[in-house]
């Protein structure tokens, strides 16, 4: 299954709704070119909802690492929602779970947004 | 308990072959009667050591195979990937746990076989690297195969 992200505003937030499989290929391109082009507009307050991510390889959790500094980089801060369990267990074990600010409710992360 | 047997596959290095790995995979390790967690997690380490091979080792070379094998031998399911490339030490990849290295965007690969698999081998060839990959069926897994049979 080959990976979607779709994109809405909601109180000056970008949530990224993203589904299928974040690996190695199309699906790390897809997210690198969504998260390249929403900084590239200036939307520098992003959230992923990962709820329905069913899998992410090294190379995906890569690409979220590049995506987080990335847009960090630029003065914006970007949030994960929704982690399914695959998911989440793999940020647990790779130590990202702290790093990322990750959240379960969407109006709940989008004012936890700097304003 | 499984009958030992052997199957090997010639591939190519795509990424397509990743995939098919991948899949390969999770269904021996199903018929080997692992449970859905850990087929999860033995299909994650055989689509790490894949991406190695046709990645790192091979760099998408068409003129270049990976030889992929599973084999079960009583309680262990040993899988093995073998490239063509220029070959690496494992050693000297970084640790991804480290502070220092949190933030980097590749080199989680070996420590996410190594989390999901018992044994995790690496061998220099004349040319190339092979990668054996090792997990031991538990005693549940083997009370349920025994309670399905």
């Amino acid at each position: 299954m080959s990976m979607k992200a779709s994109t809405r505003q909601v109180d000056g937030v970008t949530i990224v709704d993203l589904s299928g499989r974040i690996t190695l290929g199309e699906g790390s391109v897809v997210l690198r070119d969504t998260v390249k082009d929403l900084l590239g507009k200036g939307q520098t307050k992003i959230l992923l909802n990962l709820g329905d991510v069913s899998y992410i390889d090294s190379s995906g959790i890569g690409e979220l690492v590049s995506a987080f500094t990335s847009v960090r980089n630029q003065g914006g801060e970007l949030k994960l929602l929704h982690l399914t369990k695959k998911v989440h267990d793999l940020l647990q074990i790779t130590k990202l779970y702290t790093v990322f600010d990750v959240k379960d409710d969407e109006a709940g992360a989008i004012t936890a947004f700097s304003k | 308990m499984p009958a030992p047997q052997r199957v090997s596959y010639r591939l190519e290095s795509t990424l397509d072959s990743v995939n098919k790995a991948e899949q390969m995979a999770d269904q021996v390790a199903s018929q080997a009667g692992f449970d859905e967690d850990t087929r999860g997690g033995i299909s994650m380490a055989v689509r790490e050591g894949m991406i190695n091979a046709v990645l790192h080792g091979n760099a998408y070379d068409s003129a270049k195979h990976v030889n992929l094998t599973f084999e079960q031998t009583g309680p262990e399911l040993i899988v093995t990937i073998a490239d063509e490339g220029k070959g690496f030490v494992p050693e000297e990849v970084p640790n991804p746990l480290a502070p220092e290295n949190l933030l980097k965007e590749s080199g989680r690969g070996i420590f996410l076989m190594r989390t999901f698999m018992d044994e995790v081998r690496f061998r220099k060839l004349n040319s190339g690297t092979e990668i054996t990959l090792i997990k031991r069926l538990q005693n549940n897994d083997l009370d349920r195969q025994e309670a399905s049979t």
